[in-house]
């Protein structure tokens, strides 16, 4: 990254441990680097329980690291960041609240007019595809539905930075397509920079930029790679592209090489 | 129906019709064989005076607890009016059930939400807890007097670590993820306890005050018996005092109506507060 542009995300050597119950120190980060460019897709793939949600922990401002440093636009990560939105894997829209209420809990929170971040989150709800449902509670919805609602309820806040974990891995195949086109209808105008963290391999080429796989735990960026499929990019067909096919090789030649090593370790 | 299943994604399908239609048999079947369990119980009662098993000296008799309830309904019972002793009583339980949930809330909320003041309090609070609550009525007595008040102050004590520990503990039980999805979309400490918090705690709050008011009554109607010059307790104490078996159980049919109203006003607040729910839902 040149000076001129700074990066919308960037850790440096950054390390994150937990103590065990039973005592013992357990390293999930260790020398972490990545370098994310404002309005960049990137994706991280890694075995399972390799500090994939650590490193959007870290990012978001909800975790401190031990050791390094994480910057959102050259600027220290010190608690939550107003630029950020996260969506998480599980269902986290609020039970109690209809999707109108969901999706206006950002602005409201934020101190937005309550008639303003209602025309807004009627907008939002709109866009994802959601009109109709404004008075339903999420238990009416489906599990397709209610990760709509979060990212209205997300992109609503115009975040500038986007932090996604593994957010379609509870949805079945034909939905999870659906949600990646929409997301990255969305992303293509919001223009946001994402960290993706994903275990689907098909689902980081199809929608990043870049792919960083991670090394087993204490993780590292084991290696990162540079997704050169045009976009605006169909989900549906991509994946049976021969570029896209010699790409997924690649890969996960390096992502195996690691799942087997994590596995012999445990 | 026809229009609304057009706009809405739930249908009203013949699948629901038929869960509906089940559920209401089922509903009929409980109704039935609880009204068959009180006519035995009852019945072997009566009967069991009757045939001279039980003696009604001590037990009483059905018949007898229905002639005394009359009795006290049409000419005043010994102490004044019925409804008086009733009125009394329900004021000390709902004013202590009302201090004690609402102190027990605001407790509860605050020492969940701060780790600090929890780990300060909590010893005390178990302290307390385990302490044999009914005691601290003589104490009231003797500070308070004979009135409401040694009543109320009783009957809080009785409701608010019920209510205090379900509040603790729907706090602290509150889902990780919506609190810190509530953070990244910009709540404050404040907000996140009005958004977050208190929401997901609601249904372990009212579930607690299901119970307590039971306690409170509980609390009452000891305070009462300890020492009062109205109420239900003192109406108990003064038929146990002329061996009138009838008038203890009047008495306490009278209460457990009481206990009964309270409890079905609960339950519709309760329906009220948790629409969101989906079995609530399915109630409507």
């Amino acid at each position: 990254m040149t000076a001129a542009s700074p990066s919308a995300i960037e850790l440096k050597h950054v390390a994150r441990r937990f103590v065990t119950p039973s005592g013992e120190l357990l390293s999930a980060l260790e020398d972490f680097d990545l370098s994310i460019a404002p309005g960049e897709f990137c994706a991280i793939v890694g075995p399972t329980g390799c500090g994939k949600s650590t490193t959007l922990g870290l990012i978001a401002g909800l975790a401190r690291p031990q050791a390094g440093e994480v910057t959102l636009f050259d600027k220290k990560v010190d608690g939550v960041d107003r630029r950020v939105g996260f969506v998480f894997q599980q269902d986290a829209v609020f039970p109690w609240r209809d999707v109108l209420g969901n999706v206006m809990a950002g602005p409201l929170f934020r101190g937005v007019a309550k008639d303003k971040a209602e025309v807004e989150a009627r907008d939002w709800i709109v866009r994802v595809g959601l009109k109709g449902f404004e008075g339903h509670h999420p238990h009416q919805l489906s599990g397709g539905m209610r990760k709509r609602v979060a990212l209205a309820q997300t992109f609503i806040n115009n975040p500038q930075v986007l932090l996604m974990d593994e957010p379609f891995s509870a949805l079945d195949v034909q939905t999870r397509e659906l949600m990646q086109e929409e997301l990255l209808q969305l992303w293509a105008q919001a223009k946001s920079a994402v960290l993706f963290v994903t275990h689907d391999l098909d689902e980081a080429i199809l929608l990043a930029d870049r792919v960083a796989v991670l090394t087993t735990r204490p993780a590292r960026v084991k290696s990162v790679h540079t997704i050169d499929l045009p976009r605006p990019r169909d989900v549906a067909t991509l994946r049976y592209d021969e570029r896209f096919i010699a790409i997924a090789r690649k890969i996960n030649d390096d992502l195996r090489e690691e799942v087997l090593r994590a596995r012999a370790g445990h | 129906m026809a229009d609304s299943s057009i706009t809405t994604p739930l249908p009203a399908d013949p699948k629901l019709e038929t869960a509906i239609e089940r559920m209401r048999r089922h509903d009929r079947l409980v109704l039935t064989l609880r009204l068959a369990v009180l006519v035995f119980l009852i019945g072997g009662w009566e009967l069991g005076v009757r045939a001279g098993l039980i003696d009604p000296f001590f037990f009483g008799q059905p018949s007898g607890i229905v002639v005394k309830l009359i009795d006290w309904f049409q000419n005043g019972t010994s102490i004044g009016p019925l409804w008086k002793q009733i009125w009394v009583t329900i004021y000390e339980a709902g004013a202590g059930f009302l201090i004690g949930a609402v102190m027990g809330i605001l407790c509860g909320i605050a020492l969940g939400r701060n780790q600090l003041l929890s780990d300060v309090f909590s010893i005390y609070i178990k302290v307390a807890n385990s302490i044999p609550r009914v005691v601290l009525g003589s104490i009231f007595i003797v500070a308070l007097g004979l009135g409401a008040a040694s009543k109320i102050a009783l009957a809080v004590v009785m409701v608010f670590f019920v209510v205090f520990a379900n509040a603790f503990q729907g706090v602290r039980e509150a889902d990780k993820n919506l609190i810190a999805n509530a953070r990244i979309l910009g709540a404050s400490n404040w907000q996140m306890t009005r958004a977050v918090v208190i929401p997901s705690a609601l249904s372990w709050i009212l579930a607690s005050l299901h119970v307590s008011f039971g306690f409170a009554l509980v609390g009452a109607i000891v305070g009462e018996f300890l020492g009062a010059r109205e109420g239900m307790g003192l109406l108990i104490a003064t038929a146990q005092g002329s061996f009138d078996s009838n008038g203890v159980f009047a008495a306490m049919i009278v209460i457990a109506v009481v206990a009964l109203v309270a409890e079905w006003i609960l339950t519709l607040i309760e329906n009220r507060l948790l629409t969101w729910r989906p079995d609530a839902t399915i109630n409507e």
